[in-house]
């Protein structure tokens, strides 16, 4: 999707600052399932969802923000949290210059954000992961992130809202990364025990690391339409089995059929079902205005 | 040379191959003085090759053969196993190994990866070589729980090249199947002693490795990803897996450094696998301590120390804390 261009301004924690948050390369961008040719701006509107034939495009982590949080407002946590190479990591480039050319051109530090706000008036804490970081690969930034997310939802008595987008661990931070499959899990058998929701929405793709702990863990697991989920990847399958993958091997709609989704939910329509799905497990608006957020900084808050 | 010799031993399996025709020839005092001589011969390079082993090298130690399996070290080491079977939902799984047993007399819950090592092909087959499918990680959880009903301790062996990356597996769901083990084991009201022995290969591997002591076998590998297959996406060259090993930093060692495992395990000069007797005694040692320490603890002072433990993994790696 070369020309469905991930160009980006360096992050705003908020949507207060109106600031887009991609730069669309053209006016005009192509339908990849039904080839409509779309005015960039409906797109856009229409939640970066094809109106012709509901194709979901992968947004960005603070699209997916947008989308869920209440007046797209929210307060983002821990974003200083960088990786410091801790295996010195070298293939073809050094890990180091990969961070550092990642962290220029998506103007974030590592591969998912932590965000609190209101969905529909109910106080919630989300983390959201984005693609356009080494395919929102988890290392130890994101594993810290998500499980203080986690902790954090814990400490408030929230619900917690995982948005997956990732090709599981990241090779470069080696064992320390599949280590953070633990950590994150261990943090959600505190959360489960305390009896708080926790939804996760796996959305295309979620494979390997990822998928194999805290995306299957939801009390809910929502799919977007389409997605590949998975553990191994479809290539290691075929090489592993020696034929090609049957259509539709590891989509979304597989998932339901095989027990491992609750529900495959349109972007259109997420915020709603999120909303009556975490009152069903006995979330309740706040009263009154939500704070106002003053900066667009991120706010460091240790739990 | 002898099919049990890596190929970096070569120097070894020359002098073994001379000791073997000294000893046909009739004996002779000399001859006996000659055949001592080349035997301590052996052992010495035999230690130097192996107190000096790259990453690479090691992950074919780890993937040796002869490696001793779960039930080598039950055999050596416990009394009166008994093995339990299936997940209750599917099917029994050859490729992870349950089972009640005792340890210095007391009852310990036994679960481990078992590739079929030191069998014939057959064997390996029955075990899917180690590859464990959905229903492998669900009987070792519903084994897990029961040792949590009847407060006996667990004892996990880690050996796997990976979780079985089949159709199956995806249709049967390892992914939630990996995911509710490493949830549920965290909070698994038992002492946990982990110990990976040989291959610990990736999500595979921690599915059932979740526990207070995480032990280590000094020639074992423990990665996020097999060297091959790193080699093949970041090198586009799956022949780059000598680089790879070495870049993924999988060694005992460094995974101690990392604070990834506890404890290193020794091994007999050659590994574990030239000596299954001495191996046993030396994680015999380890783990009598490990198990003792982590049983002294009282219940939420071991599963907050359980918690830590993992939270803080990586941690070593993160700027801005
Ligand atoms: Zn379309």
């Amino acid at each position: 999707m070369a020309w469905f261009k991930k160009a980006r301004k360096p992050s705003k924690s908020s949507a207060l600052a109106e600031a887009p948050s991609r730069v669309p390369e053209g006016l005009w961008v192509k339908c990849p399932d039904c080839a409509q040719v779309l005015y960039n701006k409906d797109l856009e509107s229409n939640l970066h969802v094809c109106p012709k034939c509901a194709h979901h495009f992968r947004i960005s982590a603070s699209d997916r923000l947008r989308a869920l949080f209440d007046g797209g407002q929210w307060t983002e946590y821990f974003a200083n949290l960088t990786s410091n190479d801790p295996l010195h990591f070298k293939d073809t480039k050094l890990y180091k210059d990969r961070l550092r050319s990642t962290i220029n051109t998506t103007g974030l530090k590592d591969a998912v954000l932590i965000a609190t706000g209101r969905l529909d008036g109910i106080e919630i804490v989300v983390a959201a992961m984005e693609y356009s970081f080494i395919g929102g690969s988890m290392g130890v930034v994101v594993g810290e992130k998500i499980t203080r997310a986690v902790e954090m939802a814990l400490a408030r008595r929230q619900p917690l809202l995982i948005v997956s987008c990732s090709g599981g661990a990241r090779m470069m931070e080696g064992a320390l990364s599949l280590m953070q499959m633990a950590k994150i899990s261990a943090a959600l058998a505190r959360l489960d025990r305390a009896r708080l929701p926790y939804i996760s929405i796996l959305t295309d793709p979620t494979t390997g690391g990822v998928t194999a702990s805290f995306a299957m863990l939801g009390d809910l697991n929502l799919a977007e339409p389409k997605a590949l989920i998975g553990f191994a990847g479809p290539r290691v399958i075929e090489q592993t089995i020696r034929q090609k993958l049957p259509e539709g091997f590891q989509r979304s709609e597989f998932l339901v059929d095989h027990g491992m989704v609750d529900l495959i939910v349109d972007r259109r329509s997420m915020k709603s079902l999120l909303s009556s799905t975490l009152r069903f497990m006995g979330a309740e608006s706040s009263p009154g205005e939500p704070p106002v957020v003053q900066t667009t900084d991120a706010v460091e808050v240790e739990t | 040379m002898p099919p049990d010799l890596l190929d970096f031993e070569e120097p070894i399996g020359v002098l073994l191959k001379e000791i073997e025709a000294l000893s046909m020839l009739p004996r002779t005092g000399e001859r006996q003085l000659s055949l001592d001589t080349l035997k301590r011969r052996v052992d010495s390079i035999r230690s130097d090759i192996y107190s000096k082993l790259t990453p690479w090298q090691r992950v074919l130690v780890a993937r040796h053969q002869n490696r001793p399996t779960v039930l080598d070290y039950v055999d050596h080491l416990c009394t009166e196993f008994t093995e339990i079977s299936g997940d209750r939902r599917y099917a029994d799984d050859h490729a992870i190994v349950t089972g009640f047993a005792r340890y210095k007399g007391e009852p310990v819950l036994i679960v481990g990866h078992h590739k079929g090592g030191g069998g014939d092909t057959k064997q390996k087959v029955y075990r899917n070589f180690g590859y464990a499918k959905p229903e492998g990680y669900r009987k070792a959880l519903r084994a897990m729980k029961l040792a949590e009903k009847f407060r006996r301790p667990v004892l996990a062996f880690i050996d796997t090249p990976a979780a079985y990356p089949g159709m199956e597996s995806e249709e049967r769901g390892i992914s939630e199947a990996i995911a509710l083990n490493l949830r549920e084991m965290a909070a698994l009201d038992v002492p946990i002693v982990v110990c990976v022995h040989g291959e610990g290969g990736s999500g595979g591997a921690l599915g059932i490795a979740i526990g207070d002591w995480i032990l280590m076998h000094e020639f074992a590998i423990y990665s996020v990803i097999p060297p091959e297959g790193c080699a093949a996406i970041l090198w586009r060259d799956s022949a780059r897996k000598v680089e790879a090993a070495d870049a993924l930093k999988i060694t005992a060692p460094d995974l101690l450094r990392l604070g990834v495992i506890d404890e290193i395990v020794p091994e007999p000069p050659g590994g574990a696998h030239t000596n299954h007797n001495v191996a046993a005694a030396l994680f015999d040692t380890a783990l009598e301590r490990a198990l003792a320490a982590v049983s002294a603890m009282d219940s939420p002072t071991r599963l907050e120390a359980r918690y830590r433990k993992f939270r803080a993994m990586g941690n070593i790696g993160i700027d801005g804390l």
